[in-house]
């Protein structure tokens, strides 16, 4: 096997200098009665030619977005990738390296997520990042978490109806079993009424969560809800489409106290899901408090400016039941990945994608609703790149066509299910647009659905 | 050489006007932006992103990756962390289109290839841990372990039984009672017996109708087969309780003994680490799930189930289990690894995974056999994958600590192993070579370990010399902490 180095002559010295006279004796602190008595049932080994082929193969079986045109969205969007992106991830000095507990032998990881850090906080007007958690709905979690363990409030979150559905099952989950309620706040006409969440919030509620862009794309009145959430002494928590800040003001300008997002979307390909990047920065004064690794600048003992892993004492390796939270490992290589990508787009840039991504989107929206019996499902509210349709024939023939077509619209909305779940929402589907579509793409989209 | 240029930060490089990346104007009507998005909404000054053109980037990440230390260009023993080799085939595989760039709300008929493969991921998992019902959602292994104890604790609850309290060894990952504490846990930490394995008086005098979950690592973090570990398994379920394997140690035991087979009931797989997902310089990882099947109706959704005879393109299913805990993260999981992780599996198959922990097992018993007489291991004749010596007899004589130790070795072209871990044995150094090193590698590394012990220590407590920075002020670092870059240096 190419990957083991020793020959058999190595091993029998080896076992020599050990003092044992076998591979097997080796094992001998394993008792006899736990051994395995018989090879391990594992489909046949393969060599690198066969597993291409392997691979080639179960490529075959899939349909991506090379195959068809992508207009998926809820939470994964095909944005562009640069070249240069993939370039320096692809570097096995960042790849194959680990969590830089010895500072002097990872500056170059170290530098580039305290650079990560920063391009965070410029992107989100917020005061500090940390270097990434798991994925957009984890952040969730963790800032309820947070939260509590801010404001000592321990037994209730707010929700908006709005938020990704799988995002609110993972808060869900993670805080069912710690009797800390969770207060959905029902979304209406695709966005939450401000006067329903003051309803909602008391003196006890530790925080409110928005999404802005919300997950139906639409815009949330997130300064005012922040406001809202202030009043009672809450925090309030963002949860944003790092895209839209290329046009959308930023969480720390509207007062937001946790910033979260996945993101995905700046240079991650879609990989079914994951590996991606949870997003997580907030105010100075809870820097103490906040769940995750932080990269803190200082400077070594020949006075030149270095990079450390910060803050550990509140990490779960030091302060182990009492840690901030459990997270050990955290999304390095994304965030590699991010920080690349932000650096090339700059803030020329992101403000274009999110121009291109926004004008096409509202351009796709006109042409589709030109389409008999396909309308916007939220007509009155304000969107960024992604909107809901309704189809008078069903969210199934909609999207059963388009795929015909060569398209990928979606998800339905009847795969998740919300806090009121109207009528309207069972022929519902997302579209979500990107600066990769082009008109050419929208207007035979358009065309196809007429036929 | 390096000119000063090289680690300037990406805001000090900034020029107003340059840029990385352009983009092709709009080819839809473009409207004024306040007609599309209301005013208020709408940002009132560009972010303060850096302006920097390609070269720039490449130039800049370049050149700060090349101050890294990493498996491609260093031996890496760190302890705990199973720093193996990274088979570069799985970087092109796991990157092929129709792998890469399959969005998770595509229609299940298009994914029969992607939902297939992890389908035989489970499987797989499945067999090595000798646990049949796995989930592959778990973002980390530390995800892995709170998955786990709410999956009990749904358990527990279904049977009408509210169990307060999670159990685990002084020597445990930092990650096991943090898990606990989130998953709303009373955590007990018991003693280590003077072998350094679970002392059974005191797991006993713990053990009540309260215990919900005992938390072991096997092969521990001393690097020690728990061999009592059948008869723990028992004391545990004698009083209704469960035992969570957590499989950080996967990589000695492959193929010669399962968690499931010695009285686990719950484990996770570190992908990352036993089945050579890259690091990453501090994730992704994946950690996967296998539990026992009556455990299995709780796991976190989607998992994904096979029917053999259904129609063409529906075989495959991602499901969500009848009395699920629910998600612990949007979409499926840390694809990108487990499709590394299967390259690995189906490179090996079980002949290749069991000559992994033999070589491994072999590779960290040689080099303490070498190490032995200056780096005392207080534990344990035989060691499983790692081992962890003490630099006490060192520090005592002549004040050279583990961590100057590991700072020399920088200075020699040796990552550092891991120190200070388990916080159970003084002056912790803890060695993993993996079963990818040679032995021309282990006797260089042992060579320069007696080495460095002979220099002289105030020479050592200045170490590194040769790194492009040496010893950090982590204090200063802390109290007054600088978090982003604040200057145009």
């Amino acid at each position: 096997m190419s990957y083991l180095f020793n020959t058999p002559e190595q091993q029998q010295q080896m076992l020599q200098t050990i003092g044992v006279d076998s591979l097997e004796a080796l094992f001998s602190t394993i008792p006899s009665d736990l051994r395995l008595d018989r090879p391990l049932d594992l489909p046949p080994a393969l060599t690198e030619m066969e597993l291409q082929k392997h691979f080639s193969n179960l490529a075959s079986q899939n349909v991506g977005p090379g195959d068809r045109v992508c207009m998926l969205g809820g939470g994964a969007y095909d944005h562009f990738v640069p070249a240069a992106v993939d370039e320096i991830a692809r570097r096995g000095e960042f790849y194959t390296a680990y969590t830089p507990y010895q500072a002097e032998a990872s500056q170059g990881s170290l530098q580039t997520f305290f650079e990560f850090q920063s391009l965070i906080c410029q992107l989100t007007g917020m005061d500090v990042s940390n270097a990434s958690l798991y994925e957009g709905g984890t952040c969730v979690s963790e800032a309820a978490f947070m939260a509590m363990r801010v404001t000592n409030r321990h037994n209730r979150v707010v929700l908006l109806g709005s938020l990704h559905p799988e995002y609110r099952q993972v808060v869900e989950t993670y805080l069912r079993h710690l009797n800390c309620e969770v207060v959905i706040v029902p979304c209406k006409d695709g966005s939450v009424d401000p006067a329903d969440v003051d309803a909602a919030m008391d003196d006890q509620t530790a925080c409110l969560v928005i999404q802005h862009p919300n997950f139906f794309g639409t815009l949330e009145e997130a300064a005012e809800l922040t406001e809202i959430a202030h009043r009672y002494g809450a925090l309030s928590v963002v949860s944003y489409d790092p895209i839209s800040l290329g046009i959308l003001s930023r969480p720390g300008d509207y007062g937001a106290d946790i910033a979260i997002a996945e993101g995905q979307s700046l240079g991650t390909p879609l990989q079914f899901g994951g590996p991606y990047l949870g997003l997580f920065s907030c105010s100075e004064k809870f820097v103490r408090r906040m769940p995750g690794r932080l990269i803190g600048q200082t400077v070594d003992r020949n006075g030149k400016r270095c990079y450390v892993l910060n803050l550990q004492a509140r990490e779960q390796h030091i302060r182990r039941d009492k840690a901030t939270s459990n997270i050990c490992s955290n999304q390095g290589l994304i965030a590699i990945r991010a920080a690349v990508y932000l650096s090339l787009l700059g803030k020329q840039g992101i403000r274009e994608v999110a121009e291109l991504s926004c004008q096409k989107a509202h351009y796709a929206a006109d042409q589709l609703t030109s389409v008999e019996g396909i309308e916007l499902l939220f007509p009155e509210r304000p969107y960024f790149k992604e909107f809901a349709v309704s189809c008078s024939e069903g969210a199934d023939y909609l999207l059963r066509k388009a795929r015909q077509a060569g398209f990928d619209l979606g998800p339905e909305l009847s795969r998740f299910t919300f806090e009121n779940n109207p009528e309207s929402y069972q022929t519902a589907v997302l579209v979500a647009i990107t600066e990769q579509r082009t008109r050419e793409e929208i207007d035979r989209l358009v065309t196809a659905l007429k036929a | 050489m390096r000119n000063k240029l090289a680690t300037q930060s990406l805001f000090a490089l900034s020029q107003p006007g340059r840029r990385g990346a352009q983009f092709p104007a709009a080819d839809v009507p473009v409207k004024p932006l306040e007609e599309l998005i209301p005013a208020q909404a709408l940002a009132t000054e560009p972010t303060g992103l850096p302006e920097v053109t390609e070269s720039d980037v490449i130039r800049h990440f370049v050149n700060l990756s090349t101050l890294n230390m990493c498996v491609d260009t260093h031996f890496y023993p760190l302890g705990s962390c199973t720093m193996k080799y990274n088979p570069k085939r799985h970087e092109r595989l796991s990157s092929l289109p129709g792998i890469v760039d399959l969005h998770p709300y595509q229609n299940q008929a298009d994914l029969q290839g992607m939902l297939g493969l992890l389908y035989e991921m489970q499987e797989m998992l499945a067999e090595i841990s000798g646990l049949p019902a796995v989930s592959l959602q778990p973002a980390a292994g530390a995800q892995g372990e709170f998955t786990a104890l709410l999956t009990a604790k749904a358990y527990f609850e279904d049977k009408g039984e509210k169990r307060t309290k999670v159990l685990f060894p002084n020597s445990a990952h930092g990650t096991n009672p943090a898990s606990a504490a989130i998953a709303g846990f009373d955590c007990v930490q018991l003693a280590s017996s003077k072998e350094g394995l679970v002392d059974l008086e005191d797991l006993k005098s713990h053990l009540d109708d309260q215990t919900a979950v005992f938390m072991v690592t096997n092969p521990n973090t001393l690097g020690l087969f728990e061999k009592d570990i059948k008869q723990i398994a028992q004391m545990v379920h004698d009083v209704g309780g469960l035992v969570y394997i957590d499989g950080a140690n996967m990589n000695a035991i492959l193929g010669y003994t399962r968690p499931g087979d010695f009285g686990g009931d719950m484990m996770h797989f570190n992908v990352h680490k036993t089945f050579t997902g890259p690091h990453g310089a501090g994730g992704p990882g994946s950690g996967p799930i296998a539990v026992r099947d009556f455990l299995a109706d709780f796991l976190p959704g989607p998992v994904i189930s096979h029917d053999a005879s259904a129609e063409e393109g529906e075989a495959y299913q991602l499901v969500t289990p009848p009395k699920s805990i629910g998600r612990v993260r949007s979409f499926c999981g840390n694809i990108g690894i487990l499709v590394r992780g299967y390259c690995y599996l189906r490179t090996l198959g079980a002949a290749g995974l069991k000559a992994v922990s033999e070589n491994a097992v072999l590779n960290a018993n040689y080099l303490k056999a070498l190490l032995k007489d200056v780096l005392p291991v207080p534990n344990g004749d035989l060691c499983m994958h790692e081992f962890v010596a003490s630099a006490s007899k060192s520090k005592a004589a002549n004040g050279i600590t583990a961590m100057d130790i590991a700072k020399r070795l920088l200075d020699f072209g040796f990552h550092a192993p891991t120190v200070y871990f388990p916080l159970v044995v003084p002056e912790a150094i803890m060695v993993e070579p993996t079963e990818t090193e040679s032995k021309e590698t282990l006797d260089a590394f042992a060579e320069t370990i007696v080495k460095i012990l002979q220099e002289d220590p105030e020479f050592l407590h200045q170490a590194p010399h040769s790194t492009d920075v040496s010893r950090p002020d982590e204090v200063v670092a802390a109290r007054n902490p600088i978090l982003q870059c604040c200057d145009s240096e």
